[in-house]
């Protein structure tokens, strides 16, 4: 049987059946919840089946390709939609400790699982205008859960995200009609057949930097990160935790996708200047989160400067480079959403996050402390952890292609990515807690295994990454092989045909 | 031999795990049940892998073989001398903590963070494999934030942890750095290729820099000038820590490090010249701002900065003699300070103070501390017969004979070391000697405590009468594993009457002249700080702070205007930089061939969005939207597309009356910004139209490529049943795109319900 269409189809379907048990919070609950595990056993297999196999085609409607849309796995796709079921399994499991009765009633599960299908859509599409109907899921369903529940900072933030995101999909969808325009396709792949011909030769970067543009919106890179803090610390924390993990890496997805099946001819332009943009987002994002002092608002200036080492791996274009921006993505999803976590149940705790009135966690909360110390030396980089070897092949890239400004920059930054984690560590964990500060109350007994739980098995998977990186790094390597040898990739869509 | 040297890297850390419970069951007990780990590593050392060989132990255990990074075992005299300190005066902290830390609630994470250090010290000892060397150097610098900060209701403590860990850890980024460097030259992270690979590295055009970067994670690590000032600091911990890692042995990793890569790093002049200057500078740095200090703890932290220097220089020196007083001092340093530590632990234990100011005659309140602590500084002091003599004398010799500006060294060596003994001799004769001071309760600790600094002491003086087994079973294969080269070592406690002799006769004299004269001289120097590197630190900090908020002020403004504008610009920056590298090629495919009708048409949209734009009402700009927006739909039927003008003026006409509806609620039109705001953002717009124009002459230049338009005309009715191509485009072709569409609009209405219907009750909600 062909499993492509299932991380889709799965959490569509549930979504439906949610729609109609409106009255039934609970089967809507055990939905989400067995449905998230379905699409992670069902990935999970996929993954197998692509290691084993190859790369996996499926014709949507049995319409051949170019003509009906196809829907393909590579490593990177199977990669993708694993990671991203495993982190909606965690964001399921907490769902149920932390989400208010009146936002089920009005849809949250059905909300994520729409979500989840449109994140799933974008990884496995091989066609590029299928690829924006499912940017437009995402962000449709990404827009109602963000402002879900009006609360005034949602609405708010809201609003930034949903208008800098539709000029993204302007943006993209004018990318998509100028590429057609000029090439008459949709599919990828035949799409890679064809940006090499000659008489495109001067149109295709040009729209190459729409691309970056539009995805670079998504991705949130320097300078088109602003609608990512404006907006991430508003909704309840684990759906910022859920978006902290997937949004934006759908656009780094992206850019990894179309960067290096259609758009690698002019590398010395387009891909140097990812290079530039990648040293000044991560920069930039560094600093930004230096500036802050709430839990989030740290942690989502961390995403854009995370955002920075991924896409520097795609700029420098080495196999090892593409590794390990692939390496890094994966860390960073399960590592991410797992700090977001970890924050929401600090602001349960407290009331807020705001590293001001909060203090004394490493004494009244332990458990909390060790669990929140192991993704956070983590993003910092700090080894055996996965953060450290997705920063070693990067850096070991760098320094082979001699770039040594970014490579410093990239250095420099992982330092001041210690310095924010202490920093959170020093003022919510050590500092004790200040006088005057909300009151703290406790957790039951139902929110310690749902809140705490999904942030110990991506704490675990965290450090099974990095004692195990071997395995790990061998997939983000073939992976990166595939991306960098488009001919695979059209032979297995297009196979002989033309 | 694998399971042994696993056990010696891997115990400490399987019983950091139990740390905890064994606080529950033991109690203050719990140290001393530790202890028996690094006793037992001790133990295996002296008994099992028998006295070092002059050869070494190697094992490799397979992790990330795609990488080069293997768990690699290499253990030669190097490793054995440092495992001996790491695991013989870890035996002797512990003990000791148990009883310093009596009760405190905090103990069981405690021992667990001292055991986490002690792993990864061994380990980085221990360590056949640079990328997993460094992955301990790196465990080495958290596991000393998490034990500087113990005490961390204080804001000094907090403060100093984070010092110490930004600087060791910039340094272990740079080193990081250099091993890829290095490893890239040589072709392995494996110490056997690399210490076995000659000139390779030194030949490559990656030694400067390798050799810089490794230099300031080194340096860093042992608090060399300009880094050391996050050692003093770091005395914020509690005093067992300070006596192990940042005296005995963490600080000591950098000159491991040396040590280790000395057969490939060695032999250069820049390598004589980096090292040797960073080593003298600190060297008399440390000795001259510790004479002035008042608390015994920072005091005696910098004299280890001074140690420190020596080290780092007579191994800068690098000849065989250098290497081997190295080998000698760092030993003979590490017994002396950390009893010294631990005796000022117990001072402050006792007394509540470590003000040498405030304290005097305590020799007789507490004997056996006094004595022990005695026992340490005449060693410090370089007196026969401790091993501080022997190495003070293999020191000068090394410094005299030093292939390089032989006298200032020596002169700066003295200089040092004069400085050296006055301060044992304030160490011990202010606090145990002399007349008693207001301090009136104190007594002698228990054994745990005062037992450590004797055993410490004692082992100072037995090492110095026993100094040849010393020579061949420590020292001896120690220098043979730097030098590369097999050394035959023999050290004794008289040579005759030589300069050597002469010139620690002198020392003395002078040391004991100073301390004599030591109260005008340390009111003098009080507070002197030759240096300022640690206000470069607070700066660098401090503007790093500044900068980030200024950054995000002007980025993250707030304003949504401000960000789609930023959005645009960089659109135009991108986009126009390829456009601009291709224009040859791209100017040469732009043909206008305009018709009267649409050209007429596509004047009117024009006009009619400039009024959109300049309409005082929100009604006026609506309404001329929808003009541009029936243009698009007469364009479609210009260009034989019938259906889609008609969904076009259905959508057009919707949105217009549905608009209109909404707008009547809303409040009317303002002008915001200033006029030069809204004509830069004109400008932008404009240009932004100008952009896409040009794009799609570009792009339409060309005739189009019909295969999809074929394919679908001619499979439409023949194989999809369907008279309408777009219907069967819809709904079968690319069926999938309107499933997407749909839920799009499924969600975005019940969406719109949330967002009318939905009160989050705040009390309920997170």
């Amino acid at each position: 049987m062909n499993l492509l269409i299932l991380p889709v189809l799965i959490p569509l379907a549930a979504s439906i059946i949610t729609l109609f048990a409106r009255r039934s919070i609970a089967l809507q609950r055990s939905v989400h919840v067995v449905s998230s595990l379905a699409s992670l056993a069902v990935s999970v297999l996929l993954l197998g089946r692509v290691w084993s196999g190859g790369i996996q085609v499926l014709e949507v409607g049995s319409w051949p390709a170019p003509f009906g849309i196809t829907f393909v796995a590579d490593l990177l796709s199977a990669l993708m939609v694993s990671v991203t079921a495993v982190v909606s399994v965690a964001v399921a499991v907490t769902s149920l400790g932390s989400i208010d009765a009146a936002r089920e009633k009005f849809g949250y599960h059905g909300f994520i699982l729409v979500m989840l299908a449109g994140v799933n859509g974008a990884f496995l599409t091989g066609d590029l205008f299928n690829l924006y109907v499912w940017f437009e899921v995402l962000l449709m369903a990404s827009f109602v859960l963000m402002t879900l529940g009006n609360e005034r900072g949602q609405l708010e933030g809201g609003m930034k995200y949903v208008t800098l995101n539709l000029m993204s999909s302007a943006l993209f969808l004018a990318g998509v009609g100028l590429l057609y325009a000029a090439t008459g396709s949709l599919n990828m792949a035949e799409l890679a057949s064809l940006v090499g011909r000659p008489e495109h030769s001067a149109i295709v970067p040009v729209v190459a930097m729409m691309f970056l543009v539009a995805f670079g919106i998504k991705a949130a890179i320097f300078p088109l990160f602003f609608w990512l803090p404006a907006s991430y610390h508003t909704p309840p924390p684990v759906i910022a935790a859920l978006f902290a993990g997937l949004l934006t890496k759908v656009g780094v997805y992206a850019l990894l996708r179309v960067f290096t099946l259609l758009f690698h001819q002019e590398a010395w332009l387009t891909h140097t200047t990812i290079v530039v943009i990648a040293g000044l987002t991560m920069l930039t994002g560094v600093l930004g989160a230096a500036a802050q002092t709430d839990i989030r608002r740290i942690l989502s200036f961390h995403i854009i400067s995370q955002i920075g080492y991924m896409i520097l791996g795609l700029g420098l274009f080495s196999p090892l480079a593409v590794a390990g921006s692939v390496f890094y993505i994966v860390h960073h999803i399960i590592v991410k959403t797992n700090l977001f976590l970890v924050g929401g149940v600090v602001e349960r705790l407290h009331g807020t996050g705001s590293l001001k009135s909060l203090g004394g966690l490493y004494r009244s909360s332990p458990l909390l402390a060790g669990l929140f110390l192991i993704p956070a030396l983590s993003l910092a980089g700090v080894p055996p952890l996965s953060g450290f070897w997705s920063k070693f092949i990067l850096i070991k890239a760098g320094l082979d292609l001699e770039a040594m400004l970014v490579t410093g920059v990239a250095l420099l930054v992982s330092l001041l990515t210690l310095f924010s984690m202490t920093k959170i560590w020093a003022e919510a964990f050590w500092k004790p807690l200040p006088e005057g500060a909300p009151v703290r109350r406790s957790l039951t007994t139902w929110e310690r295994w749902t809140l705490l739980g999904p942030i110990a098995g991506l704490a675990l998977i965290t450090i099974a990454i990095g004692l195990g990186a071997e395995p790990v790094f061998a997939a983000a390597s073939r992976a990166a092989e595939q991306l960098l040898d488009p001919q695979g990739y059209i032979q297995a869509v297009l196979g002989g045909r033309p | 031999m694998t399971p042994l040297l696993l056990y010696i890297v891997f115990g400490a850390f399987a019983a950091a795990v139990i740390a905890p419970l064994l606080v529950r069951w033991f109690g203050d007990r719990a140290s001393a049940v530790l202890a028996i780990v690094p006793a037992s590593v001790v133990g295996i050392v002296f008994f099992m892998l028998g006295p070092p060989p002059d050869g070494l132990l190697q094992a490799t255990i397979p992790w990330i073989p795609s990488l080069g990074i293997d768990l690699s075992f290499w253990v030669d005299g190097l490793s054995i001398i440092f495992v001996l300190l790491i695991a013989g005066i870890g035996t002797v902290v512990l003990v000791y903590a148990g009883a310093y830390l009596h009760d405190h609630r905090d103990l069981g994470r405690f021992l667990t963070w001292i055991m986490v250090f002690m792993g990864a010290m061994l380990g980085l000892v221990t360590s056949g494999n640079l990328l997993t060397l460094f992955l301990f150097w790196e465990l080495t610098s958290i596991s000393s934030y998490f034990l500087i900060g113990f005490l961390h209701d204080d804001a000094a403590s907090r403060k100093s942890a984070l010092q110490a860990l930004l600087i060791t850890g910039a340094g272990g980024l740079s080193l990081l750095a250099g091993f890829i460097l290095l490893g890239s030259a040589v072709g392995s992270y494996e110490l056997s290729a690399i210490l076995t690979s000659g000139d390779a590295f030194r030949s490559s055009e990656w030694y400067l820099p390798g050799l810089l970067l490794i230099l300031i994670g080194a340096f860093t690590k042992s608090a060399q000038v300009p880094f050391h000032f996050w050692l003093p600091n770091a005395m914020a911990a509690p005093t067992p820590v300070s006596a192990y890692l940042h005296s005995a042995t963490m600080v000591k990793a950098g000159v491991f490090m040396l040590a280790r890569l000395h057969p490939v790093l060695n032999g250069t002049s820049e390598f004589h010249v980096l090292v040797g200057t960073a080593g003298a500078a600190t060297m008399i740095l440390g000795a001259v701002s510790a004479f002035g200090q008042r608390d015994l703890k920072r005091l005696l932290a910098y004299t280890t900065v001074s140690a420190l220097g020596t080290l780092v220089l007579l191994l800068g020196i690098g000849t065989e003699t250098a290497v081997q007083a190295a080998m000698v001092f760092l030993l003979a340093h590490a017994l002396y300070k950390g009893a010294l530590f631990l005796t000022v632990g117990i001072v402050d234990h006792e007394t509540g103070t470590r003000d040498v100011e405030s304290l005097g005659g305590l020799w007789r309140m507490m004997p056996m501390t006094a004595l022990a602590a005695t026992l340490a500084a005449l060693s410090m002091a370089g007196l026969p017969p401790m091993l501080g003599f022997i190495g003070k004398e293999l020191l000068y010799e090394a410094k005299l004979a030093a292939p390089w500006a032989p006298w200032t060294i020596t002169a700066l060596g003295v200089t040092a070391n004069i400085l050296t003994v006055a301060v044992a001799a304030l160490m011990t004769l202010r606090t145990f000697g002399g007349a008693s001071s207001s301090v009136r309760t104190a007594h002698d600790p228990s054994w745990q405590m005062w037992g450590g600094v004797a055993l410490l002491a004692s082992l100072g003086f037995a090492a110095g009468m026993a100094a040849d087994l010393v020579a061949t079973h420590i020292v001896g294969p120690a220098t043979t594993a730097i030098r590369g080269e097999r050394v035959e070592t023999s050290l004794g406690l008289w040579h005759g009457v030589n300069p050597v002799l002469l010139l620690s006769l002198a020392t003395l004299a002078s040391g004991a002249a100073l301390y004599a004269l030591h109260r005008p001289i340390r009111r003098m120097t009080a507070g002197w700080r030759p240096w300022k590197a640690e206000r470069a630190y607070d700066a660098a900090l401090a503007g790093m702070l500044a900068s980030a908020r200024k950054q995000t002020l002007w980025l993250q403004s707030g304003q949504i205007s401000t960000y789609l504008a930023l959005t645009l610009l960089a659109t135009l920056l991108l986009v126009g930089l390829p456009i601009l590298a291709f224009w040859p090629q791209l100017s040469m495919v732009v043909a206008m061939d305009l018709a009267l009708l649409p050209t007429v048409i596509a004047g009117m949209m024009a006009i009619a969005a400039f009024l959109a734009v300049r309409a005082k009402t929100s009604l006026g700009s609506i309404i001329a939207l929808g003009v541009v927006g029936y243009g698009i739909a007469v364009l479609f039927l210009l260009y034989s597309a019938p259906d889609l003008a008609m969904t076009q003026f259905a959508v057009e006409t919707l949105s217009v009356v549905l608009l209109m509806l909404v707008v009547a609620k809303l409040p009317e039109f303002r002008q915001m910004g200033s006029r030069s705001t809204r004509l830069w953002q004109a400008g932008l717009a404009g240009a932004g139209g100008a952009l896409m124009t040009l794009l799609v002459l570009f792009v339409t230049a060309e005739p189009a490529r019909m295969t999809l338009a074929t394919f679908y005309g001619e499979a439409s009715y023949a194989l999809a049943n369907g008279r309408n191509i777009v219907n069967v485009i819809l709904v079968d072709f690319r069926g999938l795109d309107t499933l997407g569409e749909i839920t799009v609009l499924g969600i975005a209405a019940l969406g719109a319900v949330a967002l009318l219907r939905l009160v989050v009750d705040k009390e309920d909600g997170r």
